[in-house]
């Protein structure tokens, strides 16, 4: 609920800058491709790629108007036969990192897979060493 | 007993936690999204005019020449009507200015450079942001310098205040 | 004269916290069994201070409910014009207000410590009241000095300026207030923690003592995040629950500490051990809830946007937070090797799976921890990354699996050593329900990997948390073990909720004329009308769709897109029609250039499962706090009773004979 006070505060901080346009949007923004293997595939690509206008949005949960010009770029490019991979490449080409939610190994985002590997290691030497070595003295506790 | 070290490691990752906090507090936070485009070629596009009194603008008018001002903006933008001014006295400079209109009206957009003056040569209508999403922008207004090899040499975010433009006219003499 | 009141009200509170602070350290000094003269002061100054602190509140609700303009916060917030309802709520809908709304939680709750805890020894108790003491003079410190919320216009305001009426909103009142008192018992558990390690005394007796404030924050911080969630989904018009927005990590983190400290507390209790991961998990937890309170309203992070950001203020908390929590793990560094490790258990015990799972919901802890605070980091070397659900969902899982395996058959354990092979056919059965549900639905269709094991796991913890009870006569299983229960098998009816969810929901955008019809799931829908509606202060477009459900009953639904005048902003409020097996979700959206409209619908079989569990957990968190209170009561009775009997014949001259 706080996120949504905060998205109504936004939007009053952000109204002065960003009035609304009011042309119709773009074709593939509000609609569904005719194929549900196709449109299957766009939706889920379109849950990871972030809304750049909103907060903490991907562009299949927001009504910004970039957002839906974004949806209509994945769903005609889907259409024409690009792969979900390409359309992200094309667009972390055009806007870093930053416009993708899933994150790929990189110079910027490696310890986002490093530590919680690392973590693994802990988590295994915390339990062995708390539940693992017990078990062979549980005899000689005080 | 053995090594108490690790009854350390908590301080150790909250005190990085905290100075690094500590130093984002005192950084300007930057909500902007810089393109990724810089130093990339202009993709292809070719866009009809955004309304009867100037031409439509593709990527062939771009280059050649002298580097030029790619401005993307819109008439229902209000940071649009501020930078106005400061596009008319870039152009008084001699510097060409090529718009791109974002989800506009043809009678809009006219009714825009009446009121607010037009220091456009051409502008062209995306209607559905393929221009704009394709070189890396995410709002309006937008400025890029792009060079007579079409090359996209600098971005400006938000709207011109009077002291970015020496700014731009710096980085379009570089692009020269 | 009421923000004087107040403000003086507040001046008094922070210097009896002084004095409840000093009076408890010198609890520490005192010799074994003999009192320190000056530390008798600690527990009264705690009482004080709660009804002093009660008091500035009450002088600010009151000023928020005679609408006293000359109060810059009133002015600024709130407005003549509102429902008194909203009037007074919006007392803690901003900064100033919410923050004094936490400390005189803070206080009140260390009044009662105060006034009622008396099993913990003097030293122990000093100690605790004066972590409190210091708690709490650091948010006086805040208030009074940086966020002063009786602070007087120089000329009154002619008309408050707080008319927004998207924040009147009967949900978005009391929503907050209820985090914030779930972090406050955070932090009375985190105060009795500091004062357990000072003393050494992190014992059963502590454990028992701080269970009802662990409890109670967990409920509560449980009802807030299911009430959140809920609000995200039906307000922001897309059909999303849960988006690991910055903001809902804030409280989904404090509320994982808390889980984990829960159990642990349950272990220290129950058998004496787990005695310095209960510290580490009371100082975690606490952390947790100030690290939130600091990204909230810092605004350090993107995503973070608005809720009375301000850089000052977040340095602020940050001091707060590196005295508070830098102190605490210095203390915990230099204390903890000093306190013995407790009782011994072996791995199969339900000591061992309550580690375990400790464990593994620390890992998600710092997975969550990890991925809201990356941006962050990267930001700091100018790289803007964006870290979202395909990172937290896979990545959490892959802890959240094991960690419900472990949870169904952990209850089934005894305490201290046991065999596996005695709950043989329980582990066999539940695996079988897993790998039966698993291949079921999987033999229907293709889904992905996450929503799949979420269905089984969920089947499977569903039936385990009701093993416990098998072979037990149901009217005698104690009040706290059906809590246990409850919330377990909440946890699974809130995974199936999220897995259904996941798995099943259907959607359809379509464009639409007036009179045309569409198909979501098995329900047919039909554009009737598109109307104009207006409200008190907004007009609306509202549309008539009616449903039905193969060809059954109609029902109409109105979902309107709303423009607000006051200020500016639209928003689109869908309609929901809810049956027992799942939500139809319809929104309607812009008109198209022929005319037709958009329309958003979603059909999302056993959706609401997501929030029943959730109140299923907290359920389960409320029995579990009766029944501990009611035993504790009996307890005390009993040892009162005792006390009287040994206490009878001294009185009457005659030492009880010794019988050799």
């Amino acid at each position: 609920m706080i996120r949504v006070l905060l998205a109504f505060l936004a939007a009053l901080i952000a109204l002065p800058l960003s009035a609304q346009d009011t042309m119709p949007p773009a074709p593939y923004a509000y609609n569904q491709l005719d194929d549900p293997a196709l449109e299957a595939k766009a939706t889920a690509l379109m849950h990871t790629l972030r809304c750049l206008k909103c907060q903490s949005q991907s562009i299949a949960d927001s009504d910004a108007p970039m957002a839906g010009d974004m949806r209509h770029q994945v769903r005609s490019r889907i259409l024409a036969g690009e792969s979900p991979a390409q359309i992200r490449a094309w667009l972390v080409a055009r806007y870093g990192d930053y416009v993708s939610y899933t994150p790929t190994v990189s110079a910027s985002t490696w310890p986002l897979f490093a530590i919680p590997a690392l973590l693994i290691l802990i988590v295994a030497a915390v339990l062995l060493r708390r539940l693992g070595r017990r078990h062979a003295d549980a005899g000689d506790a005080s | 007993m053995r090594s108490r070290l690790f009854l350390w490691v908590p301080l150790a990752l909250f005190a990085f936690f905290a100075g690094l906090a500590g130093y984002m507090l005192t950084q300007d936070k930057t909500e902007f999204v810089e393109s990724a485009m810089i130093g990339q070629s202009l993709p292809d596009f070719a866009l009809k005019p955004a309304f009867d009194g100037l031409p439509g603008a593709a990527r062939s008018d771009l280059v050649g020449g002298q580097p030029r001002l790619l401005n993307i903006w819109a008439s229902w933008c209000l940071p649009c009507i501020a930078e106005a001014p400061q596009l008319e006295a870039l152009q008084a400079q001699g510097v060409e200015i090529v718009g791109i209109a974002i989800r506009d009206r043809p009678e809009d957009v006219a009714n825009f450079l009446a009121r607010h003056g037009n220091p456009y040569t051409r502008i062209g209508a995306d209607d559905i942001s393929e221009v704009q999403l394709a070189i890396g922008s995410s709002g309006v207004p937008e400025t890029f310098v792009i060079d007579a090899a079409g090359v996209i040499r600098y971005q400006h975010i938000g709207d011109i205040r009077e002291s970015d433009i020496p700014i731009l006219l710096a980085e379009l003499e570089k692009a020269r | 004269m009421i923000a004087e009141i107040g403000l003086a009200a507040l001046w008094l509170a922070a210097a009896l916290a002084v004095l409840q602070m000093v009076s408890g350290a010198l609890a520490l000094r005192s010799a074994e069994g003999e009192a320190n003269p000056l530390a008798i002061y600690a527990r009264p100054a705690a009482v004080m201070q709660a009804l002093l602190a009660g008091l500035a509140f009450a002088m600010l609700v009151w000023a928020f409910a005679v609408t006293d303009l000359s109060i810059k916060l009133v002015a600024a917030n709130s407005h003549s014009m509102k429902p008194m309802i909203y009037k007074l709520t919006g007392t803690w809908g901003n900064h100033e207000g919410s923050m004094l709304l936490w400390v005189g939680v803070l206080a009140l709750s260390g009044g009662l410590l105060a006034l009622f805890e008396r099993r913990l020894p003097e030293r122990t108790m000093g100690a605790t009241l004066a972590v409190q003491g210091f708690v709490a003079l650091g948010f006086y410190a805040f208030l009074l000095l940086s966020s002063n919320p009786f602070e007087r216009l120089p000329v009154p305001a002619i008309e408050g300026s707080g008319l927004n009426p998207l924040l009147q909103d009967i949900g978005l009142a009391f929503h907050p207030p209820t985090l914030y008192a779930g972090y406050v018992g955070l932090s009375v558990a985190f105060s009795l923690a500091m004062g357990a390690l000072l003393t050494r005394e992190v014992n059963p007796t502590f454990a028992r003592v701080m269970r009802p404030w662990v409890l109670g924050a967990w409920v509560l911080l449980t009802f807030g995040i299911t009430a959140g969630s809920y609000w995200a989904y039906y307000e922001l018009g897309w059909g999303g629950w849960w988006f690991w927005d910055p903001v809902e990590n804030a409280s989904l983190m404090p509320w994982l500490a808390a889980t984990a400290l829960l159990h642990s507390v349950a272990v220290l209790a129950a058998r004496d051990a787990l005695r310095t991961w209960t510290i580490m998990l009371g100082v975690l937890a606490f952390s947790m809830s100030m690290l939130g309170t600091f990204l909230v309203r810092s605004g350090v992070l993107t995503s973070v946007h608005a809720f009375a950001v301000d850089p000052e203020r977040g340095a602020f908390i940050l001091v707060l937070l590196g005295l508070y929590i830098g102190g605490a793990f210095t203390i915990f560094a230099l204390r903890a090797g000093a306190v013995a490790e407790g009782k011994r258990f072996s791995f199969s015990s339900r000591e061992g799976a309550l580690v375990f799972n400790n464990v593994m919901l620390s890992a998600i802890l710092a997975i969550v921890l990890l991925g809201t605070l990356y941006p962050l980091l990267t930001e700091a070397f100018d790289v803007r990354v964006s870290v979202g659900p395909p990172y937290f969902n896979p990545a959490s899982a892959m802890f959240a699996i094991p960690m419900f395996l472990v949870m169904a058959v952990g209850p089934l354990l005894r305490w201290k050593e046991d065999s596996p092979r005695r709950i043989r056919f329980e582990v066999l059965l539940l695996a079988a329900i897993l790998i039966g549900v698993i291949g079921l639905v999987s033999f229907f269709g293709q889904f992905a990997l996450l929503p799949l094991l979420g269905l089984g796991l969920a089947a499977a913890l569903g039936v385990a948390a009701f093993l416990p009870l098998r072979g037990r006569k149901l009217t005698r299983v104690p009040v706290a073990t059906w809590g246990m229960v409850l919330a377990h098998f909440g946890i699974a009816v809130s995974l199936f909720g999220m897995a259904s969810e996941g798995a099943f929901t259907q959607e359809r955008l379509a464009a639409v004329a007036p009179g045309g019809s569409d198909q979501v799931g098995d329900y047919t829908f039909t554009l009737q009308s598109v109307n104009p509606v207006a409200g008190p202060n907004w007009t609306a477009i509202e549309a008539r769709i009616a449903v039905s459900r193969d060809g059954g009953t109609q029902v109409i639904l109105t979902p309107q897109a709303r423009n607000f005048w006051s200020p500016a902003q639209s928003t689109s409020e869908s309609a929901l029609l809810t049956r027992w097996d799942g939500q139809l979700y319809a929104v309607i959206g812009n008109q198209a250039a022929d005319g037709r409209w958009q329309i958003r619908m979603w059909w999302k079989p056993f959706v609401t499962f997501i929030w029943y569990g959730g109140l299923l957990i907290a359920l389960g968190g409320v029995l579990s706090i009766i029944g501990r209170v009611r035993v504790d009561m009996k307890r005390r009775k009993a040892v009162s009773l005792g006390d009287e009997r040994r206490a009878d014949p001294e009185a009457l001259g005659t030492a009880p004979v010794p019988a050799e």
